[in-house]
């Protein structure tokens, strides 16, 4: 076949085209091949954190949209007796989330507001140093992971922890989930769970189900690392606190009050 | 050997019974059966070859595990290069929904006891 002058330049045109288009748009052939996963790429950070905004949690009060939709995406049981009780992200009223932090002429009513509390994913976590399985570590984007294979539930963790975070599996927990998640694992009896920053979701491109679920976008999660993020940028216009932090824990969820 | 009846018979006894369960299957065939695995997917090829995943399926397991749990690697490329999402719940489970007519069959025949992935990961139709 002859290739005249027209032809030659069409051609790498186009080709140019596409190069430059993958370039820009970034490749997405290796993502939609996988059987099993979103076309959406994973969500990769360096230091993962969140930014919750009580002011614009307090807008609706006895609100649990964000605690419904995290319990039922990683089917956390519900049991009647608080001695056995699991939970991943709960309602703290401020005086037990932030001791140490009021005064006697604190702003009215604010000691007995509730607070969205959940694990803190420190960057220096009292947990991971005591984990004698290292069933929960530190990730490199700062997630506080657990791996339930390799927990043998002797709750250092538990006693470790200054924020409560994690919970205890005291009884088999699957008869008490209500609405069971057939994507997620539950977990048995004898493990510590507790929140991961929704890592099976930040893999599909997914935020964190609780900050999806808040529709007064009360809870903001972002990569503290990148100064363009959003979680950057309400940190600079907003004086916000952390929970307990002369521990030196370092905890990277943080409160605009 | 003053009662070497009385030892004999007994000894003969004691083979007999502690080889009875032998005898016993032997006699009622239980034993001698191949297990059957029903494949209820439309899939012709597994995320390893057939003779890996017969042989090796648990160590592939193990390192799945690894791979998403410990180091957040949740792609597998096949032998064939073909993709899968890492997991046994959702990968899997979805191809060998089957458990009692897949892994159930083998397990039980050759007495590997219940494997505790069942504790946590959830088997369909077995939850509503």
């Amino acid at each position: 076949m002859e290739i005249d002058r027209r032809k030659f330049l069409t051609i790498a045109g186009i080709t140019a085209a596409t190069t430059i288009g993958k370039k820009v748009i970034g490749d997405t052939t290796d993502v939609e091949q996988i059987a099993g996963l979103p076309q959406k790429s994973p969500l990769v950070g360096h230091r993962w954190a969140m930014v919750i905004d009580t002011r614009k949690c307090r807008e609706k009060s006895g609100c649990t949209k964000c605690i419904d939709a995290c319990h039922s995406a990683h089917n956390v049981p519900q049991f009647d007796n608080p001695k056995d009780e699991v939970k991943w992200i709960w309602k703290e009223h401020y005086k037990e989330a932030f001791p140490n932090q009021e005064h006697e002429h604190v702003k009215e009513g604010l000691l007995e507001m509730p607070a969205i509390v959940m694990c803190n994913h420190c960057d220096n976590p009292p947990c991971v140093r005591v984990c004698p399985t290292q069933s929960t570590w530190k990730r490199d984007d700062g997630i506080v992971m657990m791996d339930m294979h390799r927990c043998i539930g002797c709750r250092y963790c538990i006693a470790a922890c200054p924020y409560g975070s994690r919970s205890f599996n005291w009884r088999d927990p699957r008869p008490f989930i209500k609405n069971l998640n057939k994507e997620y694992p539950t977990r048995t009896r004898g493990v510590v769970e507790k929140c991961n920053f929704c890592a099976e979701r930040l893999a599909k491109g997914l935020h964190p189900a609780c900050v999806d679920a808040c529709e007064e976008k009360a809870l903001v999660f972002g990569d503290l690392e990148d100064p363009e993020s959003e979680v950057r940028a309400l940190l600079r216009e907003n004086y916000a606190i952390r929970r307990k932090p002369a521990l030196g824990t370092n905890p990277e969820v943080y409160y605009i009050v | 050997m003053h009662d070497a009846g009385k030892i004999i018979g007994g000894l003969i006894i004691f083979l007999a019974l502690i080889t009875s369960p032998i005898w016993y299957n032997m006699a009622s065939g239980k034993a001698d059966y191949t297990p059957e695995l029903k494949y209820v997917t439309t899939e012709k090829q597994c995320v390893m070859p057939t003779e890996y995943m017969r042989a090796r399926h648990m160590d592939l397991l193990n390192e799945w595990r690894n791979a998403v749990v410990r180091d957040g690697i949740r792609v597998h490329t096949s032998h064939e290069g073909r993709k899968f999402n890492i997991s046994l719940t959702n990968t899997c489970m979805d191809c060998h929904s089957n458990k009692t007519d897949f892994c159930d069959q083998c397990h039980n025949y050759s007495a590997v006891g219940q494997p505790n992935c069942w504790d946590c990961h959830i088997v369909p139709g077995e939850v509503q």
